[in-house]
């Protein structure tokens, strides 16, 4: 440098990020909404909607769902879809079913098991996306749908109940406050994750590979085994939502887990809209399962029919999505 | 002016932000003639090309007059397109998974039914156009089993085909803009690209063609316009004009700016690359020392700027490089490897390779250093965020908001973030792909100066660019290509804007001779 010379810049000092109303007025806005909801129905129903009872139930009820959104947002964080999540869900509970309700095996050898059938769904899933390259769309699509096949075979297309009482027990009897502890796993679950996107170098590694392919490669990340990781994850975190699920009922049955699916990926979109906006994240998508649920039990309870939950669970999914591209200023999204 | 000009510019300035592209550019092409837009990367020939094509609006008083007819600006594409000006881009536009055929309809402008494409009849129609120019391919190919001639020949047969179907194209006339169409192609097939062009040119069509190369400008123009720094310096009748001539107009002679202090000493070698084949052609060693800055140039298409890409384990590539003591195989390197060896790569492409617009400046800053910030109850976020306020007081970020997404910075500042990304990890190889391409004066000069002191501190650099002011500004030697291999090098005072042009025209002519 001959003529211009660099000039010494005095330090600047740090500038606190100020408070941002707007944006923090968007972080809360579905908080805001949930409760908003909550009050409306206690003003309609005072007496039934707002008894601790109705909430615990929901609470407990829902952790199922909770567990399975958990899940699938860690492949979409990542940038894959996960659409076999329902299926292992389902398939986890139907093996709880038939080893340990039918043919009498222990409660141990039974959950271990069922958590391996969702490492198993999941490593099929990363084979065929990642060694074939095909969309995780299509691949979780059809390997779902012929999960869903297995189960109609091992189960005969029955229902199988007589879950161990103990998993029972541990799930949804057993209480804390009044709530079924399944909710307080799923809480822990949330908290799990949240610390692992939020403050781990796996987590950082997860979002760069999501929002960039080129550029996390080029960064030296490897970009098929961050993937392939977060397809067995999702496998094995819907498995474990399986085995709420049966504890959740004491039975199996083949077809009814398969209607989580829709519901969990509008709680994920619509907690993408919330807490950390723009991004997949944990305590977002636990408030939004909620909010979702709060307004079908309160539609149901007003005598609402049962369309209602596909009303509000499909409507949910794309006014989420179309909220989330508000947030992004409207460009194209890329899931790839 | 002249009577039989079909397409007057009268005018043109363009401006991105500062930077002034087009500095008032008037040019006039007349009926059935090819005219020739010559210049160095960044002299304005694309940003004219692009206002032509209605991708840029050019600023107030500039003027397009298309058939006598002065045109709104700026130019709407379709409208353009049905007045017979037809565009052949760099990269063809063609679908390489789709057939000929069906390549060649997409854009068709006729009258057919909408309801129903009859493919046997639309094939023979195809297969005759081709039989017009003499060519003979397969309609029902699909455009990836054709060779990159024969994509080209579907390129330019489709857009002659858009413009006979146009307004301007009952009379037999309309302009075609061929943009750069050659440098993929091996000397044959240029010969056979230019026979096409000459006879759509007795068809009365004018042909506008953008090139780098002399060679061809003399082979195929009639004139040709040369533009330097977004002015137009002169126009030259092709036939009577010398090379040199033409070679003297394109480079010029400015004021420069700025030299970089360039010390006579041989470093020792930092790193020796030995039978590297990176893209095709023969194996070739070369080494940089250790703070050494080595420049790797040539005109498009010359195979020099996928070798940052191939030293970062980022690109096939084969041959052995030796860092130090340790020697590793360039057919095996992974990008995670080459880092741990102590490699950084700065892409070219800012927002596309090298870091994220959407996650933050800290988010992207941080990403190779993670394990510095473990702390005991995982990563330091608020010593992230204050690591990324110190670089970026360090390389003069603007504005100094470490938690912005990197998006939202000018390109010149997304750039200092991606350098300081990689020069806090103290790189004993830095490879660097267009560092400052589209980035503004002030910014560059920074970045020049951060470059300076990482090279000061022993890094060596290898910076591919065909940004020759750039090239002369920051490299001790300077490495030519021509088809995939270093042909000529330049050293200490050799280094000017100027040789490094001559440099990469003239090997481009030797290779091609010496190949004939």
């Amino acid at each position: 440098m001959t003529t211009l010379e660099m000039s010494a810049k005095p330090a600047v000092p740090v500038r606190t990020p100020r408070v941002n109303l707007k944006q923090e007025g968007e972080r809360f806005a579905l908080v805001g909404a949930w409760l908003l909801l909550i009050v409306t129905f206690g003003i309609l129903m005072p007496d039934s909607f707002l008894s601790w009872r109705n909430f615990s139930t929901m609470f407990g009820s829902q952790a199922v769902l909770v567990v399975l959104t958990l899940g699938i947002i860690i492949p979409l964080t990542s940038g894959d879809f996960d659409l076999s999540g329902a299926s292992t869900l389902t398939m986890s509970s139907m093996l709880i079913g038939v080893l340990n309700a039918r043919d009498g095996w222990g409660l141990a050898p039974t959950l271990i098991i069922a958590l391996a059938s969702g490492l198993v769904i999941g490593a099929v899933n990363a084979f065929f996306v990642l060694y074939f390259r095909i969309h995780s769309l299509i691949v979780t699509l059809g390997v779902g749908t012929f999960v869903n096949g297995l189960i109609l075979w091992i189960s005969k297309s029955q229902t199988i109940s007589g879950v161990s009482m103990s998993l029972v027990e541990w799930v949804i009897i057993n209480r804390l406050f009044g709530i079924p502890l399944a909710f307080f796993y799923a809480l822990l679950l949330a908290a799990v994750i949240w610390y692992v996107l939020e403050y781990t170098i796996a987590g950082r590694r997860l979002l760069f590979v999501g929002r960039g392919r080129e550029v996390s490669r080029l960064n030296g990340i490897n970009v098929d085994r961050v993937r392939a990781v977060s397809f067995i994850v999702s496998g094995l975190i819907a498995a474990l939502a399986g085995v709420f699920y049966a504890g959740m009922t004491g039975s199996a049955d083949p077809l009814s887990g398969l209607n989580l699916l829709l519901p969990a990926f509008a709680a994920a979109f619509l907690g993408a809209t919330t807490i950390s906006p723009g991004r997949f994240n944990a305590f977002g998508a636990v408030i939004s399962v909620y909010f979702l649920v709060t307004g079908i039990t309160g539609l149901t309870m007003l005598g609402a029919d049962a369309y209602v939950q596909n009303l509000f669970y499909g409507g949910a999914l794309v006014i989420a999505v179309a909220l989330s591209q508000l947030v992004r200023n409207r460009q194209p999204q890329e899931f790839s | 002016m002249s009577d039989n000009a079909v397409l007057h510019l009268n005018n043109i300035r363009m401006r991105f932000g500062s930077f002034q592209a087009l500095k008032g550019v008037s040019l006039s092409i007349r009926r059935g003639e090819v005219f020739g837009l010559l210049g160095q990367n960044g002299s304005g020939k694309s940003t004219l090309i692009k206002v032509l094509a209605g991708f840029h609006q050019p600023e107030e008083g500039s003027e397009v007059i298309l058939w006598g007819q002065t045109m709104p600006l700026p130019l709407d594409q379709m409208d353009i397109k049905k007045r017979g000006v037809a565009f052949v881009h760099q990269h063809l536009g063609l679908i390489a998974s789709l057939t000929v055929v069906e390549n060649m309809r997409v854009t068709a402008l006729g009258t057919r039914s909408p309801w129903f494409v009859n493919w046997r009849r639309e094939a023979r129609r195809v297969a005759e156009q081709f039989a017009a120019f003499g060519l003979s391919i397969d309609p029902f190919a699909t455009i990836a089993q054709l060779s990159p001639v024969e994509r080209a020949f579907v390129a330019i047969v489709r857009a002659f085909e858009d413009l006979k179907a146009s307004d301007a194209g009952h009379g037999g006339e309309g302009i075609l803009v061929l943009d750069e169409p050659t440098p993929f192609l091996p000397a044959e097939d240029v010969k056979r690209l230019f026979g096409l062009v000459r006879s759509i040119v007795t068809t009365g069509a004018s042909v506008v063609i953008v090139t780098h190369d002399i060679d061809e400008v003399r082979d195929i123009t009639d004139r040709v316009a040369v533009l330097r720094d977004g002015e137009l310096v002169d126009i030259l009748d092709t036939r009577t004009t010398e090379r040199q001539a033409i070679l003297d107009t394109i480079v010029g002679s400015r004021i420069d700016a700025f030299a970089k202090a360039r010390g006579g000493e041989v470093s020792p070698a930092a790193v020796t690359v030995q039978g590297v084949v990176a893209g095709g052609a023969s194996p070739f060693d070369l080494a940089i020392g250790e703070g050494e800055t080595l420049g790797v140039t040539g005109l498009i298409g010359s195979g020099f700027a996928s070798l940052p890409y191939a030293l970062f384990g980022a690109a096939r590539a084969a041959g052995r490089m030796v860092l130090g003591e340790q020697s590793v195989d360039l057919g095996r390197l992974t990008p995670a490897a080459a880092q741990a060896l102590g490699i950084a790569l700065l892409p070219g492409d800012r927002l596309g390779a090298a870091g994220i617009g959407s996650l933050s400046i800290t988010d992207n800053i941080t990403l190779p250093v993670l394990p510095d910030h473990r702390g005991l109850l995982g990563l330091d976020r608020p010593g992230m965020v204050r690591k990324a306020g110190h670089l970026s007081d360090l390389h003069d970020v603007r504005p100094r908001r470490p938690e912005l997404p990197l998006g939202s910075l000018s390109g010149g500042n997304q750039q200092k973030v991606l350098l300081a990304k990689w020069l806090q990890t103290k790189p004993r190889l830095l490879l660097l792909d267009e560092p400052t391409q589209g980035v503004d004066f002030g910014a560059r000069q920074q970045i020049f100066a951060a470059l300076d002191r990482a090279a000061r501190d022993g890094t060596a650099i290898l910076c591919a660019s065909t940004d020759n002011e750039q090239l002369e500004q920051i490299c001790d030697r300077i490495l030519v290509f021509s088809r995939g291999r270093p042909v000529a090098e330049l050293r200490g005072a050799e280094i000017t804007r100027k040789a490094i042009t001559e440099a990469c025209f003239y090997s481009e002519s030797q290779t091609a001779e010496a190949a004939e």
